[in-house]
């Protein structure tokens, strides 16, 4: 049937059956309360219709166990709506381990991507079918969104942190992707694309790019080029710890908190080194803010997180 | 009756003539007139705003107005329907005239703070269309930061000084009404013989009271870190913007809310009497508003799924979103069942209380779409919201407002509407309605985000067929102010009680005295006595004091 | 009419309910400005949670001697209020005046410390801005410390202002004999408020005073 418009948006994720189905669980309680109320007052509208000036219709104070069943089925049915809401969202949330990981900083009123083996795109992102990805990003300004309606996710994107988002493509094609939190003059206009690819047209693609060196290598070169070096050899120094092995692990700090070492950590640690002092070391790092962009700061990211790995492949240059 | 017998019979509204005496009155039901005035005149306001919209959304093309006027557009099109429109209307007009005749006191607690509220609502006003006359603000009713913080280049801080003063205006009425209801009944007026419109209200007036104040404050804030660059919001300077979302959402949550308890009220009063029936369940439903007005204030993070908040906190108040939807579902129950055995007739006011139930029961439910996360996460942002808010805000609130400014406007005024035209404005306005927002619910789940000034082509029929019935709720809307206003001069006059309705607002002459009542009313009876006779329930009181 | 009478406005059946009426109303408007602080005391210890070293640090920059002088200063306001009440009760007129008096008194004294220490802030490159300089390396942080130093104690002194308006009214209206032990609603009323700001300081001293004291 061609109603001249679409009503509903291709199902190009692993989410978006999932979404689509309680979707549909949604829209049938709705028709269903909403066809039950509607049969109901028009019957009894027709029904009870004044006849006479002087009706005087019995009066009737309640029924209690009428309360307690049109409390008890709408509380039931919205616990299953929560409950089954509730468990996607969590998946929505929980991106494999072995998702292809992918750097995206926004600002008014661009996307600008950058692929672990080095690939920068604007406003495009390419990425395999059947592969999860997952999306680290941040933004240079104000609170964007990234939505990406084919496959039934959005998250915002702030200034300051970074948010994430993951998918997993089921068929190739080109997919939009909005901002979808108001953020400017051109809000509307800042528009991109998600290229899906056969996996084999994707290494292609890849391999096809600029400069051949990957988000582990440029972050390598930052981190000697800035000095990072100097103070947090492998090993350590008295004046910085040791980066090896430590992303994701708990840090202890200088106040006797304990947070855990995640891309939000590394990026203010570079940018407010005062904010958590490791335990044991004197607050000394100068602040980085100025000198190194966000796409810097996720290759930096990279990097450190590459530590993590027994051997690191040789960079390409 | 004839014409000369209103003007020979001293009232409320010929007691003494001259502006002075509308502008530094006392009189709550003067009042009432004063922000009556005020809130259409804001309604026709934002409603050329949507005007202008709708037109532009005709195309995906930016084609009527460049994008920076589309976004100041939107902006103040929220910002004076919600702030300046929905949430005084049904309380400062309706429930100051009424909530003191309902409960058969001589005004409301504080008269003179109840006319100060209205200047402050009017100083609020002025400065907020001083911010739009000056070239307006185009950050989004919603303030986010850091966008309106320290990007926006628009009269952002003349705007939240508007609606920090508006809030004032707000608090005052809650205080009001809290204090009244609380002190000033009448004999025999027991908490549970309140009509349900006076229990409306009282919730109102604690979300009034309670959230009010930190919506001020979260402003203030906002306006003195872009004033002073303070940082509070700005990341760069160690501050979060999502902490601006916590506070911003903590009112702005409730205060949708204020916006529709008001309207149930009215519509439990346009029920009981149009079904000639006392409300099914009173007590429950009284409950159920107590209920909402408090869950209310636990559920904001549900706007903030997808913002960077924890999975935790999006799953509690997922859950508790899910809760407080319970009471209101009860509420629609109960209502039909109150139609069961009734004697139905089919007054405009009727016509609008059904429809009210009717969009409603649609709007309430797609807010479970909206609680569902799993769902949430792919609308949340689009159309399908805006669909959602206006169903409760416009087939839900609006309706309330036009049904009850229908059913008492012959008690305010002494005057009947012309009933044929009301029921086609009312069938007008709920076609329309639909037509208008009913492509929205598919147009965002398709993925059309909202505050988009150009859009991809694949969207536009749905666009073109949401405004051509944007024109004829335009139309619909146009009809009521004509005949009300026509209603005032040619208008058949109103005996005392044209509806037969029980309440001791309908045991005064229409219009009023200044004093109400001429006795203090002795009540012995509940709210909705329609199985007695008017004259069985209301014995002679004693004389009121003058 | 008896000589309460007089002062029963036309809309209430009694004194006694346009009593009880204006005691409601003046909590339920306490209830708003406990949300309205609220809030800020919310975002307040949000960034306290996040920020505390940095917190402690910008704290040890406040004048612990005046705020504690001023603490004390509004404490005997207070005390000075309790009694223009008490005096109002008892048909005092005269001692009712002079409290009212000392109360306004002490409230100008706290408002002139108040404007001694945030010009001495302003001076040292503390209020925030372009002007702020905080040495040591939680510059940025501090700067919201003060920032909050700022609009609390700000709106706290917004509220003194008020309170101090009401109280001079009060005098007026008492030397003219207005109030007695049978009517001295708005002297009770004024009170309320007065002990309500005294407290939001009570909260508002350590919390930004003292923080550094034991971190």
């Amino acid at each position: 049937m061609n109603l001249g418009f679409p009503l509903f948006p291709e199902q190009a994720s692993t989410m978006a059956a999932r979404v689509d189905v309680l979707f549909y669980f949604l829209v049938a309680v709705t028709a269903f309360f909403a066809a039950v109320i509607f049969f109901v007052i028009v019957v009894f509208a027709v029904k009870y219709r004044r006849r006479s000036d002087d009706e005087r219709p019995r009066p009737i104070e309640g029924n209690f166990w009428l309360e307690i069943l049109w409390s008890a089925i709408p509380l039931g049915l919205t616990m299953v709506m929560f409950v089954w809401g509730a468990i996607i969202y969590f998946d929505m949330f929980n991106p494999p381990n072995d998702a292809l990981e992918i750097s995206i900083v926004g600002r008014q009123w661009m996307w600008k991507a950058q692929h672990a083996e080095g690939q920068r795109e604007i406003n495009e992102l390419h990425v395999p079918v059947g592969q999860a990805v997952k999306l680290t990003m941040t933004s240079e300004d104000v609170i964007h969104d990234v939505f990406l309606p084919a496959f039934r996710i959005k998250q915002d994107v702030l200034p300051g942190r970074y948010t994430t988002l993951w998918f997993q493509a089921t068929k190739a094609g080109v997919y939009p992707l909005y901002c979808a939190e108001y953020c400017g003059t051109q809000h509307s206009g800042m528009l991109g694309r998600v290229v899906v690819l056969e996996p084999a047209e994707f290494e292609k693609w890849l391999s096809g790019g600029a400069t051949g060196m990957s988000m582990v290598d440029l972050g390598e070169s930052l981190f000697q080029r800035f000095g990072c070096i100097t103070c947090h050899r492998a090993g350590g120094t008295s004046q910085g710890p040791s980066l090896v092995g430590l992303f994701g692990k708990s840090v202890q700090l200088q106040d006797g908190k304990t947070v855990t070492a995640n891309e939000d950590y590394i990026r203010e640690s570079i940018l407010e080194p005062q904010a958590k002092v490791v335990a044991g070391y004197q607050p000394i790092m100068p602040t980085f803010k100025g000198l190194v962009s966000e796409e810097a700061i996720l290759q930096l990211i990279a990097y450190i997180k590459s530590l993590n790995a027994p051997e690191r492949k040789p960079a390409q240059r | 009756m004839n014409i000369p017998d209103i003007e020979r019979r001293e009232h409320y509204l010929n007691i003494n003539y001259g502006i002075r005496s509308w502008l530094f009155t006392t009189d709550h039901k003067r009042i009432a007139w004063l922000y009556l005035l005020s809130v259409t005149l804001f309604f026709f306001i934002g409603g050329i705003f949507a005007t202008l919209i709708r037109l532009e959304l005709l195309t995906p093309q930016g084609d009527l107005v460049q994008s920076e006027t589309y976004n100041k557009l939107f902006t103040m099109h929220g910002v004076t329907m919600i702030f300046f429109f929905l949430i005084p209307s049904i309380p400062a007009v309706l429930g100051n005239f009424l909530v003191p005749m309902m409960i058969g006191a001589r005004d409301l607690a504080f008269p003179r703070l109840n006319l100060a509220s209205w200047y402050i609502f009017i100083l609020g006003g002025a400065f907020t269309l001083m911010a739009a006359a000056a070239g307006g603000v185009d950050t989004g009713w919603t303030f986010y930061t850091p966008y309106s913080s320290i990007y926006s280049n628009t009269h952002v801080v003349l705007t939240v000084v508007g609606i920090f003063i508006t809030g004032f205006s707000s608090i005052l009425t809650g205080l009001n009404f809290i204090v009244t209801i609380h002190k000033m009944r009448a004999p025999g007026m027991t908490w549970f013989r309140l009509p349900l419109f006076i229990w409306a209200h009282y919730a109102t007036s604690i979300i009034f009271i309670l959230g009010t104040p930190v919506i001020a404050i979260t402003l203030l804030l906002v306006g003195l870190e872009r004033i002073f660059r303070l940082g509070i919001f700005d990341p760069a300077l160690g501050g979060d913007p999502v902490l601006f979302q916590h506070l911003f959402w903590f009112y702005s949550h409730p205060a949708v809310y204020i916006m529709v308890l008001p309207a149930m009220g009215v519509v439990s009063e346009l029920i009981a009497c149009f079904s000639r029936k006392r409300i099914f369940g009173y007590s429950i439903v009284a409950f159920a508003s107590l209920g909402i007005a408090v869950i209310g204030f636990l559920v904001w993070g549900h706007h903030m799924f997808v913002s960077g908040q924890s999975v935790h906190a999006g799953m509690v108040f997922s859950f508790l979103s899910m809760v407080v939807a319970i009471p209101s579902a009860i509420k629609v129950f109960n209502w039909t069942a109150t139609l069961y055995k009734g004697s139905i007739s089919y007054d405009a006011p009727m016509l609008y209380a059904l429809g009210f139930i009717g969009l409603f029961t649609i709007g309430g439910l797609t807010g479970l779409f909206l609680a569902t996360l799993g769902i949430d996460v792919h609308v949340h942002d689009t159309y399908f919201v805006i669909a959602h808010f206006h169903y409760i805000m416009v087939g839900g609130s609006v309706m309330g407002y036009l049904g009850g400014i229908h059913f008492w406007w012959p008690k305010m005024t002494g005057r009947r509407y012309p009933e044929s035209w009301a029921r086609l404005a009312a069938l007008i306005i709920f076609i329309g309605f639909h037509l208008t927002f009913f492509p929205q619910f598919i147009l965002g789940y398709i993925g059309m985000p909202r505050r988009y000034h150009v859009y991809p082509p694949e969207f536009q029929v749905l666009n073109v067929m949401s405004t051509a019935g944007a024109s004829i709720l335009a139309v619909g809307y146009l009809l009521p102010l004509t005949y009300l206003i026509w209603s005032l001069r040619y208008g058949a006059v109103a005996g005392r009680n044209p509806w037969g309705a029980r309440g001791l607002e309908w045991q005064t002459p229409s219009p009023p005295p200044t004093e109400n009542f001429e006795r203090t009313p002795i009540v012995t009876e509940g709210a909705y006595a329609y199985e007695k006779d008017p004259e069985e329930i209301y014995p002679l009181g004693k004389p009121a004091h003058v | 009419m008896s000589k309460v009478e007089v002062f029963r406005q036309h809309h209430f059946e009694d004194v006694e309910q346009q009593h009880e009426a204006s005691w409601l109303g003046m909590w339920v408007f306490l209830a708003t400005e406990v949300m309205f602080f609220g809030g800020m005391f919310a975002c307040y210890f949000v960034y306290r949670h996040w920020y505390l070293q940095a917190f402690a640090a910008a704290s040890n920059h406040l004048d612990v001697l005046l705020g504690g002088i001023n603490t004390a200063v509004l404490i005997c306001s207070s005390f000075t209020m309790a009694l223009a009440v008490h005096s109002a009760e008892t048909n005092k007129r005269n001692a009712l005046i002079i409290f009212l008096g000392l109360t306004v008194v002490l409230g100008t004294v706290f408002l002139g410390i108040k404007f001694f220490e945030y010009h001495s802030k302003f001076v040292e490159h503390l209020v925030p801005g372009s002007a702020f300089a905080f040495p040591g390396p939680f510059e940025r942080p501090a700067e919201i410390f003060f920032s909050f130093y700022f609009a609390m104690t700000g709106m706290h002194a917004v509220h003194m202002i008020i309170g101090i308006g009401l109280l001079t009214a009060l005098i007026v209206q008492a030397r003219r004999g207005r109030f007695s032990a049978f009517y001295h609603t708005p002297v009770e009323l004024t009170g309320l408020y007065w002990h309500f700001v005294d407290i939001v300081w009570i909260f508002l001293f350590p919390l930004l005073y003292l923080l550094g004291r034991h971190v």
